[in-house]
C-alpha cells in the first residue's frame, strides 16, 4: 500500500508520511500560503508536480524529481494568440472564455510507454500535453477548435475546465477526458480527433430540448478501474453515471441519501467497487443532515452502503471537492480531504476512516504515492 | 530613462531588482526588463499579452490606461510602479 499522502490545499501542498508504527504524520510543507490547485506524483519515475495558482501573478508549475530535494519550475500551458478581438458579451451571457491560463485542473501521466508525456487540464476549457515532463506545452487543437466547445459553460468556476483525464492502461493513444460542463471526450488516436460520448447522461435542470445533449452534461469528476478500463465511474451534477463500454454509454446509478456530489473514487481491480461522498443537492452543498458519509458500492450500483465510522459526528458541514477522494493501487487504503480542512484515511476500503487533522486549510486535492 | 520598480509581493516569489531603463512607453519598458528576466513575464502578463487582472502599473502617479498593449507613455525620470490590486482572502 501507498504510504505516502499528498494534500494539495489553498494555503500549501502538505505531505504526510505513514509511519512503521503505523501513524500518519505530517513530514514535509511545501509552498505555504499559495493555493496548490492540484498535484500529480507520476507512478513512472516518482517524480512530483505541482500546480500554483497565485491569482495576482497567474498560474504555475513546479516539479521535484525523485532525487533531488528542491523544486524546479515547469514552463505553463500557454494559449495560442487569440485569432481576433474577443467577441463582445452578449446581455445575459457570460463572457467569451478568455485564451490565458486561469487554472491547472488536472494533471495526468501518459502511458507508461510514453516516458515524459503529460496532459493537462486547464481553465478554460484546454487540454494540454508535453512530451518533455513540462518543460513545454502544447494545446491540443483538435479538442479546443471544436465547434461545439463555444457551448461549454462554467461550472463551479466563471469559465469552463477540464478536470479529469483517463488514459486507457491499454493503449495510451486512447484518452478520455470530462469537462465541467462540455460532457465527456475521447480520442482513440492520442489526440488527432475526437467524440463527445456522453450517451446516457442527463441534466434535468437544464431546458427539456438539452437534458439529453451530451456537450450540455456537467461531470463533476470521472475515474477509470486500472485493471478493467472499460468501466468508468461519473460524479455529475445530476447524479451519479456508470459505463461499461469505455465510455461510450452511461447509466444512472440510484443512491441514497443523495447522488449529488463531487468526488468518486473507483476499486483499481475491482470495476464494481467505488466510492462517493454525497452533499444535499447543487443549491445546498452540504451533507445530507449535516451527516458527513462516503458511500460505497461493491456492485457496480445496484445497492449502497454508508459509511461513517471514525467519520465526524452531525453537525458536519465537509464538503469534498472532485480531486479528495482518493484510492491508492492496493485499493484498500482510502484518503479523503474536506473545504473545511478535515484529513482522513481507511486502511479498510472505507470500513472505518481515522481523522488525521481537522485544521488543514481547505483541501484540493488528495493523491497517494 | 526611467525608473521601473516591483512591488514587494512578488520578490517572495521572484527577485526583481529596480531598474533604469530608456523605453517610451510601458509596454517598452516591460519588455526590456522581461528581455533580462524571461520567466517574470508570466508574473505580470497573460497568455496574450496583456496586464494580468489583479495588477496595476502607475506612471508617476497615474494608472495606466492601456492594459491590453500597455501604449501608456513614459518620460525621462518617469517613475513606473508594477504593483499588485489587493483582492482574495
Amino acid at each position: 500500500m501507498s504510504d505516502q499522502l499528498l494534500v494539495a490545499t489553498r494555503k500549501g501542498l502538505f505531505i504526510l508520511q505513514r509511519s512503521s508504527s503505523d501513524q500518519w504524520q505530517q513530514a514535509q510543507t511545501h509552498f505555504l500560503g499559495e493555493p496548490v490547485s492540484i498535484v500529480l506524483p507520476d507512478p513512472r519515475d516518482q517524480t512530483l508536480y505541482a500546480a500554483l495558482n497565485l491569482g495576482h501573478f497567474g498560474v504555475k508549475l513546479w516539479r521535484r524529481s525523485a532525487t533531488r530535494q528542491d523544486w524546479e519550475a515547469c514552463a505553463v500551458p500557454v494559449y495560442p494568440p487569440r485569432p481576433e478581438p474577443a467577441p463582445a458579451p452578449q446581455p445575459d451571457q457570460p463572457p467569451a472564455a478568455p485564451w490565458s491560463l486561469q487554472q491547472i485542473w488536472a494533471l495526468a501521466p501518459g502511458g507508461v510507454d510514453e516516458p515524459g508525456v503529460l496532459w493537462a487540464g486547464t481553465i478554460p476549457g484546454g487540454l494540454f500535453r508535453s512530451e518533455d515532463a513540462g518543460a513545454s506545452w502544447v494545446l491540443n487543437r483538435a479538442l479546443w477548435d471544436r465547434p461545439e466547445r463555444e457551448a461549454w459553460g462554467g461550472g463551479g468556476y466563471d469559465y469552463p475546465g477540464i478536470h479529469s483525464i483517463c488514459v486507457d492502461p491499454r493503449d495510451s493513444r486512447h484518452v478520455a477526458v470530462a469537462v465541467s460542463t462540455g460532457g465527456v471526450w475521447q480520442t482513440y488516436d492520442g489526440g488527432e480527433s475526437w467524440a463527445c460520448t456522453a450517451a446516457g447522461m442527463y441534466a434535468e435542470y437544464m431546458p427539456p430540448e438539452l437534458r439529453e445533449d451530451p456537450n450540455m452534461q456537467d461531470v463533476h469528476r470521472m475515474v477509470q478501474c486500472q485493471d478493467a478500463p472499460d468501466t468508468l465511474w461519473a460524479q455529475h451534477h445530476n447524479g451519479i453515471f456508470r459505463s461499461t463500454d469505455g465510455g461510450r454509454h452511461w447509466q444512472d446509478v440510484r443512491a441514497q441519501p443523495s447522488t449529488f456530489g463531487f468526488a468518486a473514487a473507483v476499486h483499481p481491480h475491482q470495476a464494481d467497487t467505488a466510492w462517493f461522498v454525497p452533499a444535499v443537492k447543487d443549491e445546498c452543498r452540504v451533507p445530507v443532515d449535516g451527516r458527513l458519509i462516503v458511500n460505497r458500492t461493491r456492485d457496480g450500483g445496484r445497492s449502497f452502503e454508508a459509511l461513517q465510522a471514525g467519520l465526524p459526528p452531525p453537525p458536519a458541514y465537509d464538503l469534498v471537492y472532485r480531486h479528495c477522494l482518493a484510492v491508492d493501487a492496493s485499493g484498500e487504503r482510502l484518503a479523503m480531504g474536506s473545504t473545511t480542512g478535515g484529513l482522513w484515511v481507511s486502511e479498510d476500503g472505507g470500513n472505518r476512516w481515522h481523522e488525521l487533522t481537522a485544521h488543514l486549510p481547505p483541501v484540493y486535492g488528495v493523491s497517494f504515492s | 530613462m526611467s525608473r521601473i520598480v516591483f512591488a514587494p509581493a512578488i520578490q517572495r516569489h521572484m527577485p526583481v531588482p529596480e531598474r533604469t531603463v530608456a523605453a517610451a512607453t510601458v509596454g517598452a519598458a516591460l519588455e526590456a526588463v522581461f528581455r533580462q528576466q524571461p520567466a517574470l513575464r508570466g508574473y505580470i502578463v497573460d497568455d496574450q499579452g496583456q496586464l494580468r487582472r489583479h495588477m496595476a502599473i502607475f506612471v508617476d502617479g497615474q494608472v495606466i490606461h492601456d492594459r491590453l498593449r500597455m501604449s501608456d507613455p513614459v518620460g525621462a525620470g518617469s517613475h513606473i510602479y508594477v504593483v499588485q490590486a489587493l483582492s482574495g482572502g
